[in-house]
C-alpha cells in the first residue's frame, strides 16, 4: 500500500539501577575513594586488579589478602581516539589502554592522557586521581605518561 | 548423535534503516521463505527458536510478539535465546536430539540501524568497573588490534585487506546493502583513524534484517557435522587477546582438526581485526572466505551469526563439499560458536 | 572518614528511533481522516484491528486494507483505582477491550463520559476523537456509551479467548 508519510517515534529509555558492590569490590572503591590502589591474591596467587570477590577465569573466590599497587604501571595495549565522545573520562583526546599496576598480574581498562606520541605498549604511567572522589571507578579519572 | 539437516533457508536483504517493515513483517518473510524451501508447513514444524535482543528493538520481550510472524495457532513449542540467533540454531540442534520431534524452525531478527547499539554494547561490560568509563565497542576492538600487532600477528594493511576482500564479494551480494567507500587497499589506508589502528571502515556496517532456517533430521540439504560454543571472561584484562582460546576450543569440539579440510568460511567478525584473527586460529588459508562479504558488510545485531551458518549452508547447497560457519558475542569475540556443514 | 562503599550508581540511558512501517503507518495514516483501518487476513478472513504485520495464526501478510466502524461492543474491561508511575489518566477510569463493528479482534482503550461503575461487558460504545488529531492512538480520546442496547454475550464471546 502506498503512503505518503514515514511515521517515526524516538524514545528515550533510562535504567536508573543501583548496584549492591559486595565487600571486595567495596573494599577496591572504598580505597580507591582515599587516592589509593590495591588488588586481592586469588586462590591460584595472582594479584587480581581491579579487585573482585572472585577470579572470572577459574571462578574460586579471592583471598582476604589485600596487596598495595601502582601508583606506577606499564601499557599492555591501547587505542588513540582523537575525537571522545561525549561522557569519556577525557575531554581532549586521549588513549584507552589496559594498563598493568606494578605488583598486579592481571592489567586494568582506563584513559591515558596524552600526548599521543608518549603512547606506547610498554609506557610507564601514573595514575592520577580525581579532585572530588565519590566511590567509583571514575575516581581515578585516567593514567598520564611518566615522561 | 541425530543426523541434522538444514532443510530450508529464508533470508531477506540485510538493509541499512528499514522504514517498511515491523519486526513481524521480517520474521513472516524469513519463515515463510525458509519452509517453502523445505517443503513445509508451519504446523509440521516439532519446535521453534529465536535469538534477537531487547537492547535492539527497544522493548522489553519484544520475541513474544515478533513470533506472530510464525503463526502460533495452534500454539507451538518455542524457545528464544537473548543471544545470536546461531545459538537458537544451537539450541534446537540439541532439542533434535531427544528423539521426540524430527524439525525445527530457526529464525532471528534485528534492526541494528536505529538502534543504539553502540550503548548497548557498552552496557554489556563490567558495570563497576568498565562500563561507567564508557569505551565504545570499536575502541575495545582496537585494543585486541593493537595486542595482535604487537605480537607481530597483523598489519594495517592486513585490516584493509579484509574490509576490501569484504567489500569485493559483497557487492555482488543480493543480501548486502550498496557499498559505501573505496574497495582499495591504499584508498582505505588513506582514512583518518577513529580509535588506532582502527578507521571506520574497520567496523561492520549495521543494518536491519532477519534470517530463517529450517532443520530437519534426516532428510536432504546440508547436514550439520559438528556444532560447539565457547566462552571465555568479558574482562580484556584477563584474556590473551592474541589466542582467541574459545574459538580454538569451539572448533575443537566442533571436529574441526577431523572434519578435513574446509572449502567455504563465514566468518562472525564485527572489526576487521577479528576477521584477520579467526583466519588464523582457523587455519583457512585454503578456504573461501566470507563468499557472501561477511559480517563487515552487513552487520544485523542478532542476526549476522545465524547469516554466517545460512551463507555456509548455502555453499554446501551450491557445491562445496565442507563449509564452516562462526558466530561470536561478546567483546573482541568472547563467546564464539563453530558449526561444520557437510554436503550430503 | 566516611562509609565504606557499598553500592554504585549504575545509570543505562539508551536513545531509539523506531519507524511505523508500511502497515502500522497506514493505520496511523488514516487516524488522521478519523478512519480506522484494519487488515484482513486472506487466510482465515479475520479483520485485525489495529493492524498487524502477519496474522498470528496463519502467519501471512495482510495486504488488504479494511476500514471498521466507529462504534463497537466493549468485551471485557477493568477499572483503574489506583495511581501508578507514568500514568496518564486520573483514577478511576476504565480500560477496556473493544471489539468495533466489523474488527474480529480488540482494540485495548479507554471508556469515558459515564461513571466508571456502569462500565459492563456488552455494552455499546463510539469512538470520540481528540482536537486536534495526531498520528497515535490517542487521537480517539475514548470510547462513550451510544445508549443503544447491550449486546448479549453470545454476540461477542468468541472475541474473549
Amino acid at each position: 500500500m502506498a503512503r505518503d508519510a514515514d511515521f517515526v517515534a524516538r524514545f528515550h529509555l533510562a535504567y536508573t539501577y543501583k548496584r549492591s558492590t559486595g565487600p571486595v569490590i567495596g573494599r577496591f572503591l572504598t580505597s580507591l575513594r582515599e587516592g589509593r590502589l590495591e588488588g586481592v591474591r586469588t586462590a591460584s596467587g595472582e594479584v587480581l586488579v581491579p579487585a573482585r570477590a572472585y577470579d572470572p577465569r577459574d571462578g574460586r573466590a579471592t583471598t582476604d589478602a589485600w596487596v598495595d599497587v601502582g601508583p606506577e604501571g606499564t601499557i599492555t595495549t591501547w587505542t588513540w581516539i582523537d575525537a571522545p565522545a561525549a561522557g569519556a573520562p577525557l575531554d581532549a583526546p586521549f588513549a584507552w589502554a589496559l594498563v598493568r599496576l606494578d605488583g598486579a598480574d592481571t592489567p586494568m581498562l582506563h584513559a591515558v592522557r596524552g600526548p599521543r606520541a608518549a603512547i606506547a605498549t610498554g609506557a610507564r604511567v601514573r595514575a592520577v586521581f580525581a579532585d572530588h572522589r565519590e566511590g567509583g571507578i571514575r575516581d581515578l579519572s585516567c593514567f598520564e605518561v611518566i615522561p | 548423535m541425530r543426523p541434522v539437516h538444514i532443510a530450508g533457508i529464508g533470508q531477506i536483504p540485510n538493509v541499512r534503516g528499514d522504514t517498511d517493515h515491523d519486526e513481524v513483517q521480517l520474521v513472516q518473510a524469513v519463515a515463510s521463505a525458509a519452509l517453502a524451501e523445505a517443503g513445509l508447513h508451519k504446523d509440521d514444524i516439532g519446535f521453534f527458536c529465536s535469538g534477537s535482543s531487547d537492547y535492539v528493538m527497544g522493548r522489553p520481550f519484544s520475541f513474544t510478539m515478533a513470533i506472530d510472524g510464525v503463526g502460533l495457532w495452534p500454539p507451538k513449542r518455542e524457545s528464544h535465546v537473548e543471544m545470536d540467533g546461531a545459538w537458537a540454531l544451537y539450541e534446537a540442534w540439541v532439542r533434535l536430539q531427544h528423539g521426540d520431534v524430527d524439525t525445527a524452525l530457526v529464525y532471528a531478527y534485528g534492526k541494528g540501524h536505529g538502534a543504539p547499539v553502540d550503548g548497548m554494547l557498552t552496557a554489556q561490560l563490567d558495570p563497576y568497573y568498565e562500563a561507567p568509563l564508557g569505551p565504545s565497542p570499536m575502541a575495545l576492538a582496537a585494543l585486541q588490534a593493537r595486542a595482535l600487532i604487537d605480537a607481530g600477528r597483523l598489519t594495517e594493511r592486513d585490516l584493509a585487506e579484509v574490509v576490501a576482500h569484504a567489500r569485493r564479494l559483497g557487492a555482488t551480494h543480493p543480501g548486502v546493502p550498496a557499498i559505501d567507500g573505496p574497495l582499495d587497499v591504499d584508498a582505505l589506508l588513506d582514512a583518518p583513524y577513529v580509535a588506532t589502528p582502527l578507521r571506520a571502515h574497520d567496523e561492520a556496517v549495521r543494518t536491519d534484517g532477519a534470517t530463517a532456517i529450517v532443520l530437519s533430521v534426516g532428510g536432504g540439504g546440508p547436514r550439520i557435522g559438528g556444532i560447539a560454543h565457547c566462552i571465555e571472561p568479558i574482562e580484556l584484562g584477563l584474556r590473551d587477546l592474541t589466542a582467541a582460546t574459545s574459538v580454538r576450543r569451539a572448533a575443537a569440539w566442533a571436529g574441526l582438526e577431523q572434519a578435513g579440510s574446509i572449502d567455504v568460511a563465514e566468518l562472525h567478525a564485527t572489526y576487521s581485526p577479528q576477521a584477520v584473527l579467526l583466519r588464523q586460529v582457523l587455519g583457512l588459508a585454503d578456504a573461501v572466505v566470507d563468499p557472501s562479504g561477511g559480517a563487515l558488510v552487513a552487520d544485523t545485531p542478532f542476526v549476522t551469526g545465524l547469516s554466517r551458518i545460512a551463507e555456509a549452508a548455502r555453499a554446501v547447497q551450491g557445491g562445496a563439499v565442507r563449509a564452516l560457519a562462526h558466530a561470536s558475542g561478546g567483546p573482541c569475540l568472547q563467546h564464539n560458536l563453530i558449526c561444520l556443514l557437510e554436503a550430503r | 572518614m566516611s562509609e565504606p562503599v557499598q553500592r554504585v550508581l549504575g545509570p543505562v540511558a539508551l536513545d531509539y528511533t523506531v519507524h511505523a512501517g508500511s502497515v502500522t503507518g497506514a493505520f496511523l495514516e488514516a487516524l488522521l481522516d478519523k478512519r480506522l483501518v484494519g487488515r484482513r487476513c486472506p487466510s482465515c478472513a479475520k479483520v485485525f484491528l489495529p493492524p498487524r504485520g502477519a496474522c498470528p495464526t496463519c502467519a501471512v501478510p495482510m495486504p488488504e486494507a479494511v476500514e471498521v466502524g466507529q462504534r463497537g461492543v466493549v468485551t471485557t474491561f477493568s477499572v483503574i483505582r489506583i495511581p501508578f508511575d507514568g500514568q496518564v489518566l486520573t483514577p478511576p477510569y476504565a480500560a477496556a477491550h473493544i471489539v468495533l463493528d466489523g474488527a474480529d479482534t480488540p482494540l485495548l482503550h479507554i471508556v469515558g463520559e459515564c461513571d466508571v461503575d456502569t462500565v459492563r461487558m456488552g455494552m455499546r460504545v463510539e469512538a470520540v476523537w481528540a482536537d486536534p488529531i495526531e498520528p497515535t492512538l490517542a487521537s480517539v480520546r475514548y470510547f462513550r456509551p451510544t445508549g443503544e442496547p447491550d449486546v448479549a454475550w453470545d454476540a461477542f464471546k468468541e472475541h474473549l479467548g
